[in-house]
């Protein structure tokens, strides 16, 4: 038979992933397996015969009896009972050499199978830094199979390890080895490690000085706040200069397709509808992989474990884990990373709240939309010393959108994400320094997913919304817009928000606003005929003609909508993806958008009671 | 003594663990972390909020974090 497919398994934190990006280089392929939102990892390995097979990679598993969807996924396709996978033929069993007594628990399992095995003996260069010496030879002895010392990041061992599962399928097929028990596994696993471990020095291990200062009850919530800060920072400032170039090429873009084709619908859809539309998302890409790199940087270097463990009492509160605070935080910079980043969250559970209440977290694309509210409505007057009222109404939307997202994640998890918590068990993963190719693959990988969802639905969504804005085409002298379908829906959305005080040049910026949450104040600008070219002083333009049209409790309802600013179309397809259905970002669309209807009804109606308006 | 009262660096033995406080998975989890009866550990770091949750265990090379609940199951003998 020609071997045609190998994968690698292993417990989280052996190293799997350097390795298969070793083995594999860029050419991988992920995806989700159907059904689940279990990541596949799947690529090409070149053999040293020059033939290339499949290599998966199979999620990190402490064991065949599953206790997480991971673990389900990475048992049933060992045994070859996932629907539509083939077994892998040859199993790369991943140790990591400082950690083997552990492992082993978890290879003798897999060895036991019978099937074509090896053993990666990985990460051999750290465990040679904790002052501890193994020997491959014992090791092979002790287990039956090949054992090739590999160091993933640089490289070594890698052609001995394709070599030999290239000549582990030739092997005669084993007996399946008689199923043992936890223990007798736990037993046979400290023995083998006994005998492999050359020596071991008692010097104090690097990850256990580190963790004395990230874990520092003091010092650690410094270090980890002034990490925080410095991505935050990263992400506003670094991206601005990629941002502007990305708009600056997009407008470039648009000028060309003007000059290039006559005056025509056709135009228009491509310049007006697709490259703004799908621009106006497209913007965000600098922050998301500078926010990306920071997360991935973080999980490769072993820290975000650390942060989960810091925060873990605090998420706990409202029925999280520690391991939802890196996502729901990179969620006020844009939502789709913070949704990206829920895939390190091991419970089902957890992830999926997480994912819910992640568009509660304020995005950078709805400050230009409080911007201008609050400067046109809120007076600028000093409250106390330095502290003005609109920085003072700014950071109590910011905390008003944060106490809904407890509020919800509370609720949520005593109704429709109930049940038993794996809690919040897991590894403390040890440190290493991030190699730069897995970081760029990693970012790369994200990167693409962004523009995928951006090239596809949004690309739809987008169309779908200038054809509605611009048919049935009006009659000479009638606004297209007032003629338009949206028109319409508009005044049908009008009726339905007027109670909230909302009027219908709101209902009508709400719709193009599914593109990106700040376009809404650029149709505002439209629909109020603001001329002004250049965006400041389009804001303070259209400031002022805001202020003269709306109440101050239809702005302040307008400003309590954006705390949960539904609309967001690139959401709710990022919550499609990572929730593998529709169910989800449903639920999820139809839940913010009754609590925005509710509390901008509220904010309205006090508004108005207490004589504002 | 159970677990969640060992003092920071104290090396102890794990006596006694009541599995029925403990959903399967976590229970299931536990034992692949090799946290079970007869391990010998040590508690290296705690939270940083009130009640010092969660708790970072030593175990063999691996430090392992749960949770103060979780601690409460497990029975220890410091040694």
């Amino acid at each position: 038979m020609t071997l045609r497919s190998a994968a690698l398994v292993g417990n989280p934190n052996a190293g799997k992933s350097a390795l298969f990006n070793a083995l594999t280089g860029a050419r991988q392929k992920i995806a989700n397996y159907p059904g689940v939102t279990v990541e596949r990892k799947a690529g090409r390995l070149t053999l040293p015969g020059g033939e290339t097979i499949a290599l998966t990679d199979l999620p990190g598993s402490y064991g065949l009896d599953a206790t997480s969807p991971d673990e389900e996924v990475t048992r049933k396709v060992i045994l070859g009972e996932f629907p539509g996978e083939a077994a892998p033929q040859v199993l790369v069993v991943v140790l990591d050499a400082s950690n083997l007594e552990q492992h082993l628990v978890f290879a003798q399992e897999v060895i036991a199978l019978g099937r074509p095995c090896v053993v990666a003996l990985n990460m051999v260069d750290l465990a040679e830094r904790d002052g501890l010496v193994i020997d491959p030879a014992a090791l092979e002895a002790a287990l039956g199979i090949p054992v090739i010392s590999t160091v993933a990041v640089r490289r070594r061992g890698l052609t001995e390890l394709a070599a030999a599962i290239a000549a582990a399928e030739e092997r005669a097929a084993e007996h399946h080895r008689p199923r043992t028990t936890l223990t007798e596994r736990r037993v046979t696993a400290h023995a083998i490690a006994e005998a492999a471990i050359v020596s071991e020095s008692s010097r104090h291990r690097l990850h256990a000085k580190l963790d004395r200062v990230f874990l520092h009850p003091w010092l650690g919530p410094l270090i980890l706040f002034a990490m925080l800060f410095v991505v935050f920072q990263a992400v506003f400032s670094w991206a601005t200069p990629f941002a502007d170039a990305l708009e600056g090429a997009i407008g470039w873009l648009t000028e060309r397709v003007r000059a290039a084709m006559p005056e025509s619908l056709a135009r228009d859809l491509i310049t007006d509808g697709i490259l703004s539309g799908v621009g106006s998302v497209v913007v965000f890409l600098p922050q998301i992989v500078i926010l990306f790199f920071f997360i991935l940087a973080m999980e490769a270097s072993g820290y975000m474990a650390r942060a989960a463990f810091l925060m873990d009492r605090m998420m706990a509160g409202v029925g999280l884990s520690g391991r939802s605070f890196i996502p729901l935080l990179s969620s006020f910079a844009c939502a789709i990373p913070g949704i990206m980043a829920t895939r390190s969250i091991t419970d089902p559970k957890d992830r999926l709240t997480t994912i819910l209440v992640a568009p509660l977290m304020t995005c950078s694309a709805r400050l230009p939309v409080y911007a201008v509210i609050i400067a046109a409505f809120i007076p600028n007057r000093a409250v106390l010393g330095p502290v003005g009222l609109q920085g003072l109404v700014l950071l109590g939307l910011y905390v008003f959108g944060i106490v809904a997202a407890m509020v919800v994640a509370l609720v949520l998890r005593s109704s429709v994400t109930k049940g038993a918590a794996s809690g919040f068990i897991m590894e403390l993963p040890k440190y290493q320094l991030p190699h730069p190719k897995d970081l760029l693959i990693g970012l790369w990988q994200r990167a693409w997913i962004f523009l995928r969802r951006a090239g596809t639905i949004i690309f739809m969504v987008t169309v779908v919304l200038w054809l509605l804005l611009n048919f049935p085409r009006a009659a000479p002298g009638e606004d297209q817009i007032d003629a338009s379908v949206a028109g319409h829906i508009a005044n049908g959305l009008a009726v339905v928000v007027e109670p909230i005080g909302f009027n219908r040049d709101i209902a009508l910026s709400l719709i193009p606003a599914m593109a990106a949450r700040e376009v809404a104040v650029s149709s505002l600008a439209t629909s109020y005929a603001v001329g002004a070219s250049d965006e400041e002083a389009q804001a303070q333009q259209l400031g002022d003609r805001l202020k003269a049209s709306w109440s101050l409790p239809t702005a302040l309802a307008f400003l309590a909508w954006f705390v949960f600013a539904p609309q967001c179309m690139s959401t709710i397809a990022v919550t499609r993806r990572e929730t593998n259905g529709w169910k989800w970002p449903v639920f999820m669309l139809i839940y913010l958008f009754a609590l925005a209807y509710l509390f901008a009804g509220m904010t309205y109606w006090t508004a108005v009671w207490l004589g504002l308006g | 003594m159970t677990l969640d009262l060992l003092p920071l660096e104290t090396r102890a033995r794990i006596t006694a663990v009541d599995w029925s406080r403990l959903v399967v998975e976590e229970a299931q989890r536990l034992q692949a972390l090799g946290i079970d009866l007869g391990a010998i550990i040590s508690v290296a770091h705690r939270g940083i909020f009130s009640g010092r949750d969660p708790i970072a265990l030593s175990v063999g090379r691996m430090t392992v974090a749960l949770r103060r609940v979780h601690a409460q199951a497990i029975e220890v003998e410091a040694l």
